[in-house]
């Protein structure tokens, strides 16, 4: 099937629903240059990402590396303030390599703020004339990649949203789209029916050491990924809690594994290992879900469709999220930042698989163009902090 | 056993959700017994659908969310002062200005 005729075709063959250009400062020294160069921009598909350390980390390297060469980006401004540890000169060739253009404005050899954000203006009118004459091509749904997160859940989040993204997601990948769903620390204590859907029983090792990883972090940490508001929302334990989360990955069999950065080989079901690997460092591993939707769109996702019950209002850089609230009260409250109304499911107003055609329906419209609610809204958060992982084996990608 | 204001999530269950705001006073149909909500309950919090020792799992979705730690009556509800993770302990704001509180001492 082909969802639209009018993708954005890279040099690279990769193929976006959206034509932005990335903003990218290398170290939070060089962070207000950036904005201040996207500020006028910022209505017309210019974004802003970053990374805020001065030190190495091979992680944030090949987020960045995985972000400004993604589907949806059609070409990068980096900014570098000169003395940071990132490797620039890595990275634009990584970029170049895609056949994306790229720029790099270093702000101690440009003479200072002013002069860098002038100049990252002037580059700017180059880089959205040439970004607009990209060629445009069919997307295929098996060329289509989808990923799902949860944020500001509460216990209606796991009765209507979640499996109503779940439905969704079975849809999508019967016609060979990708679909990702991750944080397997809000996977405690499913461990046994997920691992029952595995391709492998390699695979299905692969994905209870992956839980049990993440249990491992959260208890050294003294706290699960639970914050106040799910209690106050209904619900009382982590496991609680990963029940409903682990509604979102529907009922398909899973495909594989995914890291960080790692692309779904092809169509099917995959879980996003968003827990570092190794002794416990750098703090809580995911700070928020902005940090987790960065990921998400770092192995590809197109489009992120984002359950909610207290009422999350983020978008992203990059790529849209759609947000699918669960909860009818707080549908009523927020409304004008909700895409879809999944708690009418709690009112007798619509059934589970309504509610999953119709998430399904609006993914494909946004792969279309249409804006979600938070991009008309001007969302475009971004986050990347410290982390580290060991590459993924081949079993944990079985027949790839 | 599902009304329309509670919810049964699988047979297996022994608790309830709640699926619109309960007031106090409501009378419910809790497993064939009629049980009155001794206090106003927000919309997707938890019920003892029947009673429930200390030590038991809490079921929900056919899956353990977590242990009793006391003994809970049918129509109770079920959340922080009665249960606990099997995994990880809750952390809540309420426990967090505990710890805080007891540092201040200090």
């Amino acid at each position: 099937m082909i969802i639209t005729d009018h993708a954005y075709l890279r040099a690279d063959g990769r193929k976006g629903i959206r034509n932005h250009i990335v903003v990218a400062y290398l170290v939070e020294c060089a962070h207000h240059v950036a904005r201040e160069i996207v500020y006028p921009y910022r209505e017309r598909g210019v974004h802003l990402i970053g990374f805020g350390g001065c030190y190495p980390n091979d992680y944030a390297a090949r987020m960045m590396r995985s972000l400004c060469t993604h589907p949806n980006v059609g070409g990068v401004i980096l900014l570098s303030l000169g003395c940071e540890s990132f490797n620039r000169a890595s990275l634009r060739d990584a970029i170049a390599a895609s056949g994306r253009p790229v720029e790099t404005l270093v702000i101690q050899q440009k003479g200072g703020t002013r002069k860098t954000i002038e100049e990252g203006r002037r580059l700017m009118e180059t880089m959205l004339a040439t970004v607009a004459q990209v060629p445009r091509a069919p997307l295929r749904m098996d060329e289509f990649i989808v990923g799902t997160v949860c944020g500001g859940s509460d216990a209606t989040s796991g009765i209507t949203a979640n499996p109503g993204i779940g439905r969704a997601f079975d849809r999508l990948v019967e016609q060979k789209a990708a679909c990702i769903f991750e944080e397997t620390g809000e996977l405690i204590g499913c461990e046994d029916i997920m691992t029952a859907r595995a391709a492998t029983p390699e695979l299905a090792g692969i994905l209870r050491a992956s839980v049990e990883k993440a249990a491992r972090y959260y208890s050294v940490l003294g706290h699960g990924s639970f914050a106040p508001g799910n209690a106050e929302g209904g619900l009382t334990t982590i496991e609680e809690k990963s029940m409903g989360a682990y509604a979102k990955s529907g009922a398909s069999p899973i495909s594989g594994l995914l890291k960080p950065g790692d692309n779904p080989p092809r169509g099917g079901l995959y879980l996003l290992d968003v827990v570092p690997d190794g002794e416990v460092r750098f703090g809580f591993p995911n700070i928020n879900d902005n940090a987790e939707i960065a990921e998400l769109i770092a192995c590809g996702s197109h489009v992120v469709l984002f359950s909610t019950g207290r009422g999350s209002v983020v978008g992203s850089a990059i790529s849209p999220v759609i947000k699918v609230c669960a909860n009818p009260e707080t549908f009523r409250r927020m409304s004008e930042d909700m895409d879809v109304d999944a708690g009418k499911i709690l009112e007798g107003r619509a059934s589970l698989d309504e509610v999953g055609q119709e998430i399904l329906d609006l993914a494909l419209n946004v792969a279309r163009g249409e804006p979600t609610r938070s991009e008309a809204l001007g969302h475009q958060e971004f986050v990347l902090t410290y982390k580290s992982f060991e590459p993924i084996g081949p079993s944990c990608l079985p027949g790839a | 056993m599902s009304s329309r204001k509670l919810l049964l999530l699988d047979p297996h269950d022994n608790v309830l959700v709640a699926i619109q705001a309960l007031r106090a006073g409501d009378v419910l149909d809790v497993g064939g017994q009629s049980v009155t909500v001794p206090a106003p309950l927000a919309l997707g919090h938890k019920i003892a659908a029947r009673p429930i020792l200390a030590g038991e799992k809490i079921l929900k979705y056919r899956v353990a969310i977590g242990s009793a730690t006391r003994d809970i009556a049918a129509g109770e509800h079920v959340h922080l002062h009665n249960m606990k993770s099997d995994y990880i302990q809750t952390y809540t704001l309420e426990s967090g200005q505990t710890f805080s509180t007891r540092n201040d001492h200090h």
